[in-house]
C-alpha cells in the first residue's frame, strides 16, 4: 500500500469559545480494587436481565414433542388390493404454544395394503432427507420428492443413488376390527431428518 | 494476545477511543451525584435486552396479544421475571429521568455552552414517556385497553387535524389489530430507534464539554474509570436491585408462588382487553396520574387546555430554561420552576389517588372529600375489586386444560356463565329478583319484589320454598301475589304438620331433578332418600297442583318433574305463564323469549344460556377448589 496520496494538513481548528477538554495523557494512578470492583458490578447487573431473557429464549427445549399416539385412519376397504399406497390426512389435538386446537390435520401417512392380504404397511409422508412432503406417482410407481429428487420404491426403500440418508419412515400401525369392519390404525410420529437413524421427535 | 490487539488498534484506533472514552476528566473527583446519566443509560440498555427477548415471544393482534403475554408470564421459563424486569425498569427510568433532569436543572448544567444538550435531553425524555405509553398497550389487557383509549382520544384535541392522528395511530377508526402492530412498531422499532439517534448525540455533546463539575475545586481531579464507573455500578446495582425487589414483593411478604410463579410475581395481567366490557377501573400508570387528574380540572370544551394548552406551556418552560438561566435571577427561577412543577405533579398525584381512595378511610379531608366524591371512589373500589375477579376468572380459564381457543382468551370469558352471569341478571333480573347469600352479600334488587334466587333448586332453596317460616317471607314468596296463595297456605297449614323427615326426603328429592353441579356428589351419596323421596311427592299431595313426571296435570302450578334443571329453567324465563309454569297465574314476570321470532325475544340464546348456566352454578372450576 505504498501508493497512497498523501493527505493535505488539516488547517488549525479556530479557537473557539467552548474547547473541548482533552484526556489527560496519563492515565492517573488506577485503583484497582475500583477497577476489579466496577468489572464485577457490571457483570452482574448485566447478566441479571439476560438470564431472564435466556431462560424464556430456551424454554422450547424443555417441551416435549406429542410423541407417537395410535389414531384411527380409514377403514381397510378403502386400501386399493392392488398394493398402490394412498395418502391419508392424520387429525389430532394440537397444542400451538396457548392455543388447543381439536382435530387438525397434523400430518398425512402413505397406508399400503400388501397385495393378497389384510397386512398393511404404513409410512410417514415426510422425507427423511430434508422435511419436505413425498407424493405417489402411479405411472412410476415410486414416491417422489419434490425437494432433491429422492425416490422411493412403494415399500418405501430407496432408489439408489439418492440423497435421503435412509428409506422413508415406516409407522407401526394394526388393523383392528370394529363394528365387523377391518380398520387401519396408525401409531403416528415424526421424526428427525438428515440422519442415519430414525430419531423420532419426542 | 498482545499481537492480536495491535492488529486491531492499528485498523481501527481503538486503545485511543478506549483511552478517551475512559479517561475523561472529572475535576473535582468522583461524585454520586454523576452518576444520575449513567443509571439512565444502564435501564435503557436492560430495556433493549429483556424487550428483545420479549419480542421473541409476543404475537401482536388482538387475538394473540394477550394469550402471548400469558403465556410468557405463566408457562415460559423465566417469563414472568423477564416481563418484571421490563414493566418495572420502565417505571424506574421515569423516576430516575425526574432526578437526571432535577440534578441537571438545580446544578445548573443547561447553561452554555450546554443549551443544545439540555434540548436533546427533554426531548430523550419524550421519547422515554412515548415508550411507556406504547408499551402499557401492548399487553391487550381491560387495563392498558381502557387508558390506552382515553391517551389516544386526547389525540383528537389537535386542532384541524386531531381525528386524523387519532385515526392513523390507531390504524383505523377501532381498536384492532392494526393498533396493536402499530403500536408495536412504535414501541419496539421507531421510538427506541430515535432514541438510541439522540442518545449518542447526548453523549457525544455531554463528552465534548465534559462533565459539568459542581465544585472543581473540592478534591483532586480524577478520570471516569475506574472511580466514577465505581460510583456508577454501585448505582446502577441498586437500581436493579430496587427493580428486583418490586418483581418478587409477593413473594417477600409471605405470599405461597407454588409452580406457578407467573400467577403472582413480576408484572401484572389483567383480563384480557373486552370493547364491550366497561372497564370502570381505568387509570394510567401512576406517574400520568397528574396529567389525568390535571383534566378533571377543565370541563368541556375547556378540555384541550387541560391536555394539550397548559401541558405544552410548561414544556416550554422547561426548553427556555437555559435562556432564562443566563439571567442574574434566572438560575434561581428555574429552580424554583422545576420545583413546583414536580411539586404540582406530586400534589396532583396524591390527589388523584385520594380521590380514588378516600372511601377506605373512616374519617376523610373535608375540603377533599365530599360525599359525591366518596360515592365515587366508592364505586371505584368497587371497580377494583370485580377487575380483580376477573383478573383471576381469566387466569383459571385460561390456564384450563382445553387451552385458549383461537379466538382469544376475551372469547373465554365472554362465554363463562361466573363472568357473564352477574351482569346478565343485574341487566334483566335485579329489578325483582334479588340474588345474595345468607350474609346478604350478591347483587341486591332496589325493591326487591319476587323471590331471592341464590342458590335456585338448591336443597337449602327448596326447604325454605317447604318451610311455613319462609315460603310467605320476602325472600321467597311475599312480596309476589302468592303471598296468600294456595302454595303458603298449604305448606303453613298441611306441610307444617308432616314428619321433618319426610320433608327432608321430598326436598332432596326436587332438589335433585335440577341435577346442580354442585350438588352432584350429595345427589349420589343420598340416592335411596332421593328415591324415597320421589314417592312421597304424591302421598304428601303435591301433585293435587304440580304435575309430577306421570303424576298430577299442568295448568295450575309449574311442573316439578325436571324442576330446575338446564331445559326447565330456560323454558320458564322464557315464558312462565306456559301452562307448563305458572299458566294463568303468572304473576308479573315477563316472558323473556317467547316465540320463535328471535329478533323480537328480550334476551339473546346466547345470553339467556349463560344466565341459566349461572343460576345453576354451573360453570368451570380449576380442580382443587
Ligand atoms: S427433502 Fe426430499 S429430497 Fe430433499
Amino acid at each position: 500500500m505504498s501508493d497512497e496520496i498523501p493527505l493535505a494538513p488539516l488547517p488549525d481548528k479556530p479557537a473557539t469559545k467552548y474547547s473541548t477538554p482533552q484526556a489527560p495523557e496519563t492515565p492517573p494512578r488506577r485503583g484497582f480494587f475500583s477497577g476489579a470492583a466496577s468489572i464485577a458490578i457490571g457483570a452482574l447487573i448485566g447478566v441479571v436481565p439476560t438470564a431472564a431473557g435466556l431462560a424464556t429464549l430456551f424454554d422450547p427445549l424443555r417441551r416435549k414433542g406429542s410423541g407417537a399416539k395410535l389414531l384411527r385412519v380409514a377403514s381397510l376397504d378403502t386400501l386399493p388390493t392392488s398394493g398402490e399406497p394412498r395418502a391419508f390426512p392424520i387429525l389430532a389435538d394440537y397444542v400451538d404454544a396457548w392455543n388447543r386446537l381439536p382435530n387438525q390435520p397434523i400430518g398425512t401417512v402413505y397406508l399400503r395394503r400388501l397385495p393378497g392380504t389384510d397386512k398393511v404397511e404404513a409410512f410417514n409422508a415426510t422425507c427423511p432427507h430434508a422435511g419436505c412432503m413425498v407424493s405417489f406417482k402411479p405411472e412410476r410407481n415410486q414416491f417422489q420428492c419434490p425437494c432433491h429428487t429422492s425416490a422411493f420404491e412403494a415399500d418405501g426403500s430407496r432408489v439408489m443413488p439418492c440423497v435421503s440418508p435412509r428409506d422413508l419412515d415406516g409407522l407401526k400401525c394394526e388393523v383392528r376390527k370394529e363394528e365387523g369392519q377391518p380398520v387401519v390404525y396408525v401409531a403416528f410420529e415424526n421424526f428427525y431428518s438428515g440422519m442415519h437413524e430414525k430419531k423420532a421427535k419426542a | 494476545m498482545r499481537a492480536l490487539l495491535d492488529w486491531l488498534d492499528d485498523r481501527t484506533g481503538i486503545r485511543e477511543l478506549l483511552h478517551e472514552a475512559l479517561y475523561e476528566r472529572i475535576p473535582g473527583h468522583a461524585r454520586w451525584r454523576y452518576v444520575w446519566g449513567s443509571t439512565l443509560v444502564f435501564a435503557f440498555t436492560v430495556q433493549l435486552i429483556t424487550g428483545v427477548f420479549l419480542w421473541m415471544s409476543y404475537s401482536p393482534s388482538s387475538q394473540t396479544a394477550w394469550e402471548s403475554v400469558y403465556y410468557i408470564q405463566n408457562e415460559m421459563w423465566g417469563g414472568w421475571l423477564l416481563r418484571g424486569i421490563h414493566h418495572f425498569m420502565a417505571q424506574a427510568m421515569i423516576v430516575l429521568l425526574a432526578l437526571h433532569l432535577l440534578q441537571v436543572v438545580i446544578d445548573g448544567a443547561y447553561r452554555a455552552p450546554r443549551e443544545v444538550n439540555f434540548w436533546l435531553g427533554l426531548i430523550l425524555m419524550k421519547i422515554v414517556l412515548g415508550l411507556s405509553l406504547t408499551g402499557y398497550l401492548l399487553p391487550w389487557d381491560q387495563k392498558g385497553y381502557w387508558a390506552t383509549r382515553v391517551a389516544t382520544n386526547l389525540m383528537s384535541l389537535v386542532p384541524f387535524v386531531g381525528t386524523d392522528i387519532q385515526r392513523v395511530v390507531v390504524g383505523g377508526a377501532d381498536y384492532g389489530h392494526h393498533t396493536l402492530t402499530r403500536f408495536f412498531a412504535l414501541h419496539a422499532g421507531v421510538l427506541p430507534g430515535l432514541l438510541i439517534f439522540f442518545l449518542v448525540l447526548h453523549i457525544a455533546i455531554f463528552r465534548r464539554h465534559g462533565i459539568h463539575a459542581k465544585d472543581p475545586k473540592k478534591g483532586v481531579e480524577t478520570t471516569f474509570w475506574p472511580d466514577q464507573v465505581l460510583k456508577d455500578s454501585v448505582a446502577c446495582l441498586a437500581v436493579l436491585l430496587v427493580v428486583l425487589f418490586f418483581v418478587v414483593r409477593p413473594a417477600l411478604f409471605g405470599a405461597q408462588v407454588g409452580e406457578h410463579p407467573g400467577h403472582l410475581l413480576g408484572a401484572e395481567l389483567g383480563a384480557p382487553a373486552d370493547p364491550a366490557n366497561q372497564y370502570s377501573a381505568a387509570r394510567p400508570e401512576w406517574y400520568f396520574l397528574f396529567l389525568f387528574q390535571f383534566l378533571k380540572y377543565f370541563p368541556g370544551d375547556k378540555e384541550i387546555y387541560g391536555a394539550l394548552v397548559i401541558p405544552g406551556l410548561l414544556m416550554l418552560g422547561l426548553a427556555l430554561m437555559p435562556i432564562v438561566g443566563r439571567w442574574k435571577l434566572g438560575h434561581r427561577f428555574n429552580v424554583l420552576y422545576i420545583l413546583m412543577l414536580l411539586l404540582g405533579a406530586g400534589a396532583l398525584t396524591g390527589v388523584a389517588w385520594y380521590d380514588d381512595n378516600m372511601a377506605r378511610f373512616e374519617t376523610n379531608v373535608p375540603v377533599l372529600a365530599t360525599d359525591a366524591k366518596r360515592k365515587e371512589s366508592q364505586g371505584y373500589l368497587e371497580a377494583v375489586a370485580d377487575a380483580e375477579q376477573q383478573t383471576h376468572r381469566a387466569l383459571e380459564l385460561a390456564s384450563a386444560p382445553s387451552g385458549i381457543p383461537p379466538a382469544g382468551a376475551v372469547s373465554l370469558m365472554r362465554r363463562d356463565p361466573m363472568t357473564e352471569g352477574p351482569r346478565l341478571f343485574a341487566r334483566y333480573c335485579a329489578s325483582c329478583h334479588s340474588h345474595t347469600n345468607p350474609q346478604g352479600v350478591g347483587i341486591k334488587a332496589p325493591e326487591s319484589s319476587a323471590p331471592n334466587l341464590y342458590g335456585f333448586a338448591s336443597r337449602q332453596w327448596i326447604a325454605r320454598v317447604l318451610d311455613p317460616a319462609h315460603v310467605g317471607g320476602p325472600e321467597m314468596f311475599g312480596n309476589t301475589k302468592h303471598k296468600e296463595g294456595d302454595m303458603v297456605t298449604f305448606v303453613r297449614d298441611t306441610l307444617a304438620k308432616e314428619d321433618k323427615a319426610q320433608v327432608a326426603k321430598v326436598v332432596a328429592a326436587l332438589s335433585a331433578e335440577a341435577a346442580l353441579p354442585e350438588q352432584a356428589a350429595a345427589d349420589k351419596r343420598d340416592a335411596a332418600q332421593i328415591t324415597e323421596g320421589r314417592e312421597l311427592v304424591a302421598k304428601l299431595s303435591c301433585t293435587d297442583c304440580h304435575k309430577y313426571n306421570d303424576e298430577g296435570s299442568l295448568g295450575t302450578a309449574p311442573d316439578l318433574t325436571d324442576y330446575g334443571s338446564e331445559e326447565w329453567l330456560t323454558e320458564f324465563i322464557s315464558n312462565p305463564a306456559h301452562e307448563r309454569f305458572y299458566g294463568d297465574r303468572n304473576d308479573r314476570m315477563p316472558a323473556f323469549a317467547d316465540g320463535d321470532e328471535p329478533t323480537r325475544h328480550t334476551i339473546w340464546a346466547h345470553d339467556l344460556r349463560l344466565l341459566v348456566m349461572w343460576l345453576r352454578g354451573d360453570w368451570y372450576r380449576a380442580e382443587g377448589k
